[in-house]
């Protein structure tokens, strides 16, 4: 059964569209990254999907529950890390773990989460002597206390410092091998490839593409670039293959199938005795996937 | 699933586990355990101190027999109305009360257990007011009229928590909330005879001391604390004043309640997260 079976969904504020006609479907165990830009609509399709916000229209359903009237039971299932959430400061890392868990069911153990975020050490710290990264550790402990089985991820690095943002990848590595199925937003196209099994694009209030990361926006089926720099002395009509563009003295060839392309070019370059340097064969990145769609410059 | 049922905490608990978890954050919250509980037995000690802990003439009590009753209902309103409406407005900023809106703790079993754990330090800011009173200023209590101070107590408190939740609920910020309390109780306190009793007051004084909540409850606590004072002391009019006041304020709050920062919000907290880049 699908974890996530969301249709149409639209919620606007006033006059300004923020979501319109979203289908997502997630499966269980799935790690899922709803990527986009600022103001693309991630946020607001997250808060309905937690409850947080009511949808002007499509229908949702979440683990089996409409997330507007599951109420106790359907948050019993779910953790949410909020992006700006927070806990009473005055508390100790242990007691805000144990007030949370005791409002679960079902719980995980207080000592292996705080293990699990790296946290063993601040334990019985006051949350208001931890560092910021220390604190967002701990918003994903507090998400994950009630053992979810779905957990919502909003911006889990946002902010960070680049070996931040490593550390945090690495305990949400450790979560992926649990099971949960987790639906979360990011901006960084890297974060997304880097821990999701499928990414959708939202733009606008609208998916853009859907894949994982290696078929995302047709990817999978665009053409290759071979670049390689023109020999001295050959003029670019000499090149024995077709859809090729200089670029100052370097020319990129355009293939759908780079085997065949380099085999010719590779061939004519080893019977006229030239070397093609700075050869390479590249595919379209993820970031171009993704600024392309989006239009991000 | 059936399981997860069973094996679900109830109400009553969360209640209880809410209420000692919000009074930790009291007692580690030195500025409101200090307002709350210290500053009005300084009160106590100055006023006796400037007045003299002797007969006053017109009323045929000590100063502090006078004092006292009152400055536990001020302690008691600040426990309720100022640390429930500060508390609550710096919760929401901070986005505890949206992650609570995400837990399966029902939301008014956690506004509960704040409630309650207001009113309890509220009990307790009063009980160490009177005890300091009878100890070191010789003041009487009445068994006679100790129902009536227990009911009118009750009632307050619950009015001004209403209250607290209402300005909580109608702040657009934690920072508006300390000024709108501060703005509120001090000069009510003063025209509601909790500071010293004024002798003919001017007429809209007397009009603006009888409208809000605070006069009544103190003058009806006060009695229940007078010598010379005769019957069992239930002020029937003050306490349906009292509730009145307090219904009112409780619906308007759960009218007005959110929780959920406003737009623009920028607590402490926020734009510390904005400003620079958040370290390992």
């Amino acid at each position: 059964m699908a974890a996530i079976e969301v249709k149409g969904l639209a919620k606007s504020y006033g006059d300004v569209v923020a979501v319109d006609g979203v289908d997502i479907t997630i499966e269980s165990g799935e790690v899922f990254a709803l990527l986009g830009p600022n103001g693309a609509g991630k946020t607001t399709t997250v808060e309905i999907l937690e409850g947080h916000r009511s949808a002007d229209g499509g229908s949702i359903r979440v683990l089996g529950f409409d997330p507007s009237t599951g109420g106790r039971a359907y948050r019993e299932r779910i953790g949410i890390v909020l992006q700006e959430g927070a806990v009473e400061r005055e508390l100790s890392v242990r007691e805000a773990l144990s007030i949370y868990g005791g409002m679960y069911p079902r719980r995980l153990d207080a000592d292996h989460l705080i293990d699990l975020v790296g946290l063993t050490e601040k334990a019985d710290a006051r949350i208001k002597t931890l560092s910021g990264g220390q604190q967002r550790r701990l918003e994903l402990a507090l998400g994950l206390v009630g053992d979810p089985d779905l957990l919502f991820l909003d911006e889990p690095t946002t902010g960070f410092d680049p070996s931040a943002r490593r550390q945090a990848w690495g305990i949400l590595e450790n979560l992926t091998a649990l099971g949960k199925t987790i639906l979360l937003t990011t901006h960084y196209m890297d974060e997304a490839q880097h821990l999701a099994d499928r990414i959708a694009i939202i733009d606008r209030g609208t998916i853009v593409a859907e894949g994982t990361p290696e078929t995302l926006g047709g990817r999978a089926d665009g053409k290759s670039v071979i670049r390689f720099a023109l020999p001295r002395g050959v003029s670019p009509e000499e090149v024995p293959v077709s859809a090729i563009t200089v670029n100052g003295d370097l020319v990129e060839v355009s293939a759908d199938s780079a085997t065949r392309a380099l085999h010719e070019l590779t061939t004519w370059a080893l019977g006229n005795g030239l070397e093609l340097e700075r050869l390479q064969v590249t595919r379209p990145s993820l970031e171009d996937v993704y600024l392309e769609l989006t239009g991000e410059q | 699933m059936s399981n997860d049922a069973l094996r679900r905490p109830s109400v009553a608990a969360l209640v209880w586990q809410q209420f000692r978890y919000q009074n930790k954050v009291f007692w580690r919250t030195p500025i409101a355990a200090f307002f709350t509980i210290v500053f009005p037995l300084m009160l106590l000690v100055l006023f006796t101190a400037i007045f003299g802990n002797e007969e006053i003439e017109d009323l045929g009590i000590t100063t502090a027999q006078y004092f006292t009753p009152g400055l536990a209902v001020f302690a008691a309103v600040s426990a309720t109305y100022t640390n429930l409406a500060i508390g609550t407005a710096i919760a929401r900023d901070n986005g505890i009360l949206k992650r609570i809106r995400g837990t399966p703790i029902p939301p008014w079993a956690y506004i509960a257990g704040r409630v309650a754990s207001s009113v309890y330090l509220a009990f307790l800011a009063m009980v160490l007011m009177m005890g300091a009173g009878v100890v070191f200023y010789g003041v009487q209590i009445i068994a006679r009229t100790l129902p009536a101070a227990l009911l009118t107590f009750v009632v307050g408190v619950s009015c001004f928590a209403a209250l607290g939740m209402l300005v909580a609920a109608i702040s657009p910020n934690g920072d508006a909330a300390p000024a709108i309390t501060n703005a509120t109780l001090l000069p009510v306190a003063f025209i509601s005879n909790i500071f010293f009793p004024i002798e003919n007051p001017p007429r809209w004084m007397e009009i603006a001391g009888n409208f809000f909540p605070l006069k009544a409850f103190a003058e009806a606590f006060r009695d229940a604390f007078d010598p010379t004072l005769t019957g069992p002391q239930f002020h029937w009019p003050q306490i349906g004043y009292l509730l009145l006041w307090g219904v009112v304020a409780g619906l308007l709050a759960i009218r007005f309640f959110r929780w959920e920062p406003s737009a623009g919000t920028t607590s402490r907290r926020r734009r510390r997260d904005k400003s620079e880049p958040v370290a390992a």
